[in-house]
């Protein structure tokens, strides 16, 4: 029972047969070997998988890969500029050590880019409350808290 | 060339890849002939065997191979070791029962492993291992450690349950204290059982190769080596020169990710039946069921004090739950890591402790983030903030009456803490957290219908583990020194080798600057290498806050030797007397004069010896070093938490947390800071949000992260926090371990806020919402 | 998850007609309740009849003192819906409090009232603002939808297409959040139509939404905080789980309406 999906990944359009019951993280995981997209729950608690589905952020370990046909997806792999120079975001993270084992990293990454769009120079309590769906054990929140204010007024600036 | 990379907030080498997506994690390797193996787990927690019928599951679509325990058996496949002897009361060696990697005819756990499904898919081993069908017959169960002695005997050779009676101190000197007592204070509680949950889950994938009769096993294991040395030496019976353990990216790990499990076995196993590599990633509810839980203890504790608050004695009795099977390290945690602790920072003449460890029908127990320390804190520091309560004294008064002030100090239960300084730790952190202020905060805090309450908590932990030969007198069946390597390359840049694996303490990092500063090179020019043994020359792993203190010297003395043979290159080079040669910050310079050789100069000699001393000297620069610490190190320090507590509904939350910590000497306290956050999260998190429950038949109710809450963003507070050096005394960087501190003095120093708040003596952590509510209306 | 057999329909006619030939077949609206299920293999539909892509289950309308909201418009839609924050703010607040942002951006109101999770805040909006819940064959009131634990009016293959709101002269949602799970441990939602009209839905409390006639009546005499703050809810009959006892969740729905009710006197 297989079927074709198709859709858009970072810019690029891609294609695959694949299981109906094929997660869009599995897919992205598996089929398209981009494997900075985690799962580290499967009752969409951690956010680890997040990815953007046109433009906003969603849970992939919670559709399947179907649900987004046709649609731009963005991962962690295509936040960065071509040359490689990181996103205003993933460089606040780096300078903030919002990041420790990473493993979290790219759902709290995603997350933040999508959440910045719309709060240019956020507080402490709305990035708090920003991140109920992503969970991180190793940082205590501190340091990802800190790099998200910076993220978003650095992302502001450089509009 | 800096010469300030120690103590500089240098920003991770580690986190471009972490950003851009581009770290491997074990679920991330993706091999040729890739193989996926799902589990059958048992729904019972405590069940007969009657049988297991693999016929349709062999049948199903994309299955290559199904096996079970007797499977295993008739191959010779060992059960999983224990690597610590406990020698209980009576000078005899604790119950040791067989722990099979598949069930052997019983099951003793929810969760424990019945059969394994390799399949071509995930999801079709998955769909098959629904096939198996399992005949159980259902045991009556025992979850509590309370209840434990009292129930069905899990294994034959324990028929009370009871792996061992075990106790520290001097039983009668405590009596006698406590016979004489003004002032007796007595809590009774319940450690509360934690599951780690580092986000991401176990995973291995091992493969095997026919054309050496070789094994690679990634895992996501916070030490290779040792996953290496027990799978080999005493499960598989494997050469240990044919097996590559590699532990690439790991997400986290907080003990959980220390021991040798089942999966790993089995995965391996079946690797070389199949010729094919076999992955396994743990899915979050296996995690929950399988992982080694932490904590668990049920304690009676009492202090005694003289009219003036002189702490005489203390008496401890703790039974700790050790789950169904002994896990790699369970035995020490209750014991050797926890009755040893129990002097704190104080001079309590006298202590004696008591602990009977049991086996019930749930998870193994094992290290967890401070792994015996955080209970021992938690026993001490609710004694001592109680007490002080009962007899109206100030509770940082009465800490510092009691403080030990003079170094090297001899505690009754077996440790000598070379250096400290309780007083400056405290201090700074009343000054930070505006102590003297909390009554105008407490009654702001009233106004808006909230009850305030503060609480402090001043935690020693011993860290640096361990000198082994003290640790192998206390029933160590390993090691606990480490290893390092500093590999000079030609052009005078240098890669390092470390046994002490990362899984977030960014010690590409850390050991970087340790290396770069001492030889004068930029950190650029430093590259840290760990995690596979196929690199490493050996490795003990990460656990007990011990990289930088055991690994981090390790890596100091291959760095001496590497300048000592540089300064031989060096006098050569010169026409010079070796003795004559300085090093200092990349440069070899004859005293007294200008005349120098920078380090990248000496390593290229040394691998074009053209003009060489090679009649006295080999070629080349690479050196490495195995450290054995003489003794534990001892990091400290004091803790200022306040809670508000919602008086309608029973919500609390820390609204500040002030943590001064007494690390030693800092490399970089960026990283360290990380460190502290992280541990007090999980510490306010065992306090608040945080406990494993089975219900009475022993299915685990907080089977997933919608029951089990680990705590999120809106959940803490930013953090207040500061440093105090004492430096250890024992090792060349002066420094003591900083990564389970937060875990050890959170716990206390919340519940003491939130007992404060209510004015209740004591609280079951964890003190969620409905907890807090119940104290409300008793109280 | 069990394998299935995916289908994408173009409206919701189309839709309908599929899932009366499937009989183990689901709607597919935003997949946050559903997909999870069936990760965990608690639920094995045969067919998954995707409603992600049908135009005429979107979109919000607005007139005078009603909101019409289509099936599949998502929690983040509702919750930034200029319409709705000017007819009835209290809705978009409670819709910006389901889940998690990632959550918000893909859940939608038919998927979460057709699924009837005893925990699910928009049950409690729907009892209290009197909605009527259109769906593919009838109307169906709000206070004859919930049934019971996951259970609802709706017949096999009965498809949600659209939920009306009336706006109340002001009204609040408070919820007590579960803290592992972040549902509704007890949330409540008070809605003042005026004239001594008050509705009180409750939610997370029960196996599934209620209203609570005792605290409408005292509201209706009185819109105040005091009018509630002393009614003792009794436990018999509420949920009891590890997080909250009966007599706990009793307790939370007083505190938690009295709350919603000072909120909407802001």
């Amino acid at each position: 029972m297989s079927v074709k999906v198709s859709m858009k990944v970072n810019g690029k359009p891609v294609s695959a047969d694949i299981e109906e019951r094929t997660l869009l993280v599995t897919f992205i995981r598996e089929n398209l070997r981009l494997t900075g997209t985690h799962v580290g729950c499967d009752t969409a608690q951690c956010g680890a998988c997040t990815v953007h589905l046109n433009g906003k952020s969603i849970k992939s370990c919670s559709i399947v890969a179907m649900q987004a046909e046709g649609a731009d997806i963005l991962t962690i792999e295509g936040v960065a500029h071509a040359d490689g120079t990181l996103h205003p975001m993933q460089a606040a993270f780096k300078e903030n050590h919002g990041l420790q084992c990473g493993f979290c990293t790219p759902g709290m990454v995603m997350n933040a880019l999508d959440f910045a769009k719309s709060h240019p120079n956020p507080s402490e309590q709305e990035v708090r409350e920003s991140l109920e769906g992503n969970l991180c054990r190793c940082t205590g929140y501190h340091n990802i808290v800190k790099s998200i204010m910076a993220g978003a007024r650095a992302m502001a600036a450089s509009k | 060339m800096t010469s300030s990379l120690i103590g500089a907030r240098v920003p991770r080498k580690e986190d471009y890849r972490f950003l851009t997506g581009s770290g491997l994690y074990t679920d991330d390797v993706a091999l040729p002939g890739q193989t996926y193996a799902a589990f059958v787990r048992s729904p019972h927690a405590h069940a007969v065997l009657r049988s297991v019928k693999t016929d349709k599951a062999k049948k199903a679509p994309g299955v290559i191979a199904v096996y079970t325990g007797p499977d295993l058996a008739a191959a010779k496949v060992g059960g999983l070791p224990c690597g610590w002897l406990i020698t209980d009361v009576k000078g005899q060696p604790m119950k040791e029962p067989p722990f099979p990697a598949l069930a052997q005819g019983k099951v003793r756990h929810v969760g424990e492993r019945v059969a394994v499904v390799i399949a071509e898919s995930a999801a079709q081993a998955r769909d098959a291992a629904e096939l198996i069908e399992v005949d159980y017959q259902a045991l009556p169960a025992v979850v509590s450690a309370a209840q434990a002695k009292k129930g069905p005997a899990l294994h034959d050779i324990a028929p009370d349950n009871t792996c061992y009676v075990w106790a520290l101190g001097d039983k009668a000197a405590v009596d006698g204290a406590f016979a004489k007592a003004a002032h007796v204070t007595k809590l009774e509680f319940v450690n509360n059982r934690l599951i780690p949950n580092a986000i991401e889950p176990r995973s291995v994938n091992a493969s095997y190769s026919r054309a050496d009769d070789s094994y690679t096993v990634y895992v996501a294991s916070q030490n290779p080596h040792v996953e290496r040395l027990l799978m080999t030496a005493f499960v598989l019976g494997l050469p240990e020169n044919k097996v590559r353990v590699v532990a690439p990216d790991v997400g986290g790990g907080f003990g959980s990710k220390i021991y040798l499990y089942a999966e790993d076995v089995v995965c391996t196993w079946a690797a070389r039946q199949l010729a094919r590599p076999v992955k396994w990633t743990a899915d979050r509810s296996e995690a929950f069921l399988s992982d080694a839980h932490g904590r668990d203890h049920v304690t009676v504790a009492e202090l005694a004090l003289d009219k003036d608050g002189k702490f005489l004695a203390m008496r401890v009795r703790t039974t700790a739950n050790l789950g169904a099977y002994l896990s790699t390290f369970a035995s020490c945690i209750p014991t050797i890591l926890y009755a040893t602790l129990l002097a704190g920072q104080y001079t309590t003449p006298a202590i004696y402790c008591e602990v009977t460890a049991v086996f019930t029908n749930t998870a193994p127990v094992d290290a967890y983030r401070g792994a015996g320390r955080p209970e021992a804190t938690y026993v001490v520091e609710r004694l001592v903030e109680t007490a002080a309560r009962e007899m109206k004294i100030d509770a940082a008064q009465l800490r510092r009456k009691n403080f030990i002030r003079q170094f090297p100090y001899q505690t009754p239960v077996a440790l000598c803490y070379d250096t400290g300084n309780y007083e400056a730790t405290l201090d700074a952190a009343m000054k930070i957290a505006d102590v003297a202020g909390f009554k105008d905060r407490r009654e702001q805090s009233l106004r808006r219908g909230k009850l305030r309450g503060m609480g402090y908590a001043c935690y020693i932990e011993a860290c640096g583990i361990a000198p082994s030969n003290v640790a192998g007198s206390l029933g160590a069946r390993a090691g606990l020194f480490e290893a390092g390597e500093i590999r000079v390359h030609p052009t005078g840049t240098v890669t390092v080798f470390t046994g002490s694996h990362a899984h977030g303490q960014g010690h590409e990092t850390t050991f970087a600057q340790v290396v770069a500063e001492r030889l004068g090179l930029s950190i650029e020019q430093v590259e840290v290498v760990h995690g596979d043994t196929s690199k490493i020359l050996f490795g003990m792993g990460t656990y007990g806050s011990r990289s930088i203190a055991v690994g981090g010297t390790a890596i100091v003395k291959a760095l001496d030797k590497i300048v000592a043979k540089g300064k031989k290159i060096a006098a050569h080079l010169l026409e010079a007397a070796e003795a004559d040669i300085e090093y200092d910050k990349g440069v070899f310079k004859v005293a007294g004069t200008d005349k120098k050789k920078a380090f990248g100069e000496v390593a290229f000699a040394a691998y074009v010896p053209h003009n060489y001393p090679l009649d006295k000297l080999e070629p080349g620069l690479n050196e490495n070093a195995f450290y054995d610490p003489t003794n534990f190190t001892f990091p400290a320090g004091s803790y200022v938490c306040e809670v508000e507590v919602d008086r309608e509904t029973g919500d609390t939350q820390v609204v500040a947390f002030t943590a001064v910590d007494d690390f030693g000497k800092l490399i970089n306290p960026m990283i360290v800071e990380g460190q502290v956050h992280g541990g007090l999260t999980q510490g306010i998190g065992q306090a608040l949000t945080e406990g494993c429950a089975y219900d009475e038949t022993g299915q685990l109710i907080t089977g997933s992260l919608t029951d089990y809450c680990i705590p999120r963003a809106s959940d803490v507070p930013m953090f207040k926090i500061d440093t105090r050096e004492t430096p250890c005394t024992h090792n060349p960087l002066g420094v003591k371990g900083c990564g389970e501190a937060g875990a050890i003095g959170a716990p206390a120093a919340v519940m003491n806020a939130i007992t404060d708040a209510l004015g209740v003596k004591d609280l079951p952590m964890p003190a969620t919402a409905q907890n807090v509510w119940r104290a409300m209306h008793r109280a | 998850m069990h394998a299935f057999q995916y289908h994408r329909p173009t409206s919701s006619k189309e839709a309908a007609t599929l899932a009366g030939q499937k009989s183990e077949g689901r709607y597919l609206a935003g997949g946050q309740s559903l997909v999870q299920a069936m990760k965990l293999r608690l639920s094995s539909p045969t067919d998954l009849i995707d409603l992600g892509t049908i135009k005429d289950l979107a979109g919000i309308k607005a007139s005078g003192a009603a909101v019409e909201i289509g099936a599949m418009t998502r929690h983040a839609e509702v919750a930034s819906s200029p319409e709705i924050k000017k007819t009835i703010p209290s809705l978009a607040a409670m819709a910006g409090m389901i889940g998690d942002r990632q959550v918000r951006h893909m859940g939608t109101i038919g998927g979460s009232l057709a699924n009837s999770d005893p925990a699910a805040d928009y049950p409690a909006a729907v009892l209290a603002l009197n909605a009527t819940i259109s769906t593919n064959k009838r109307k169906i009131a709000a206070d004859s939808f919930f049934k019971g634990l996951y259970e609802t009016a709706l017949e096999p293959g009965e498809l949600i297409t659209a939920v009306s709101f009336q706006a109340p002269k002001r009204g609040a949602y408070m919820k007590f959040k579960n803290p592992a799970s972040r549902f509704a441990l007890v949330g409540v939602y008070v809605a003042d139509y005026g004239s001594g009209n008050v509705r009180v839905g409750v939610t997370g409390a029960g196996a599934s939404a209620f209203r609570q006639t005792e605290m409408e009546k005292a509201l209706g005499a009185k819109f105040a905080p005091d009018a509630v703050a002393n009614i003792k809810v009794k436990p018999d009959g509420l949920n009891n789980d590890l997080h909250a006892s009966p007599e706990y969740r009793a307790h939370l729905i007083t505190v938690m309406c009295k709350r919603a009710v000072e909120q909407a006197l802001k």
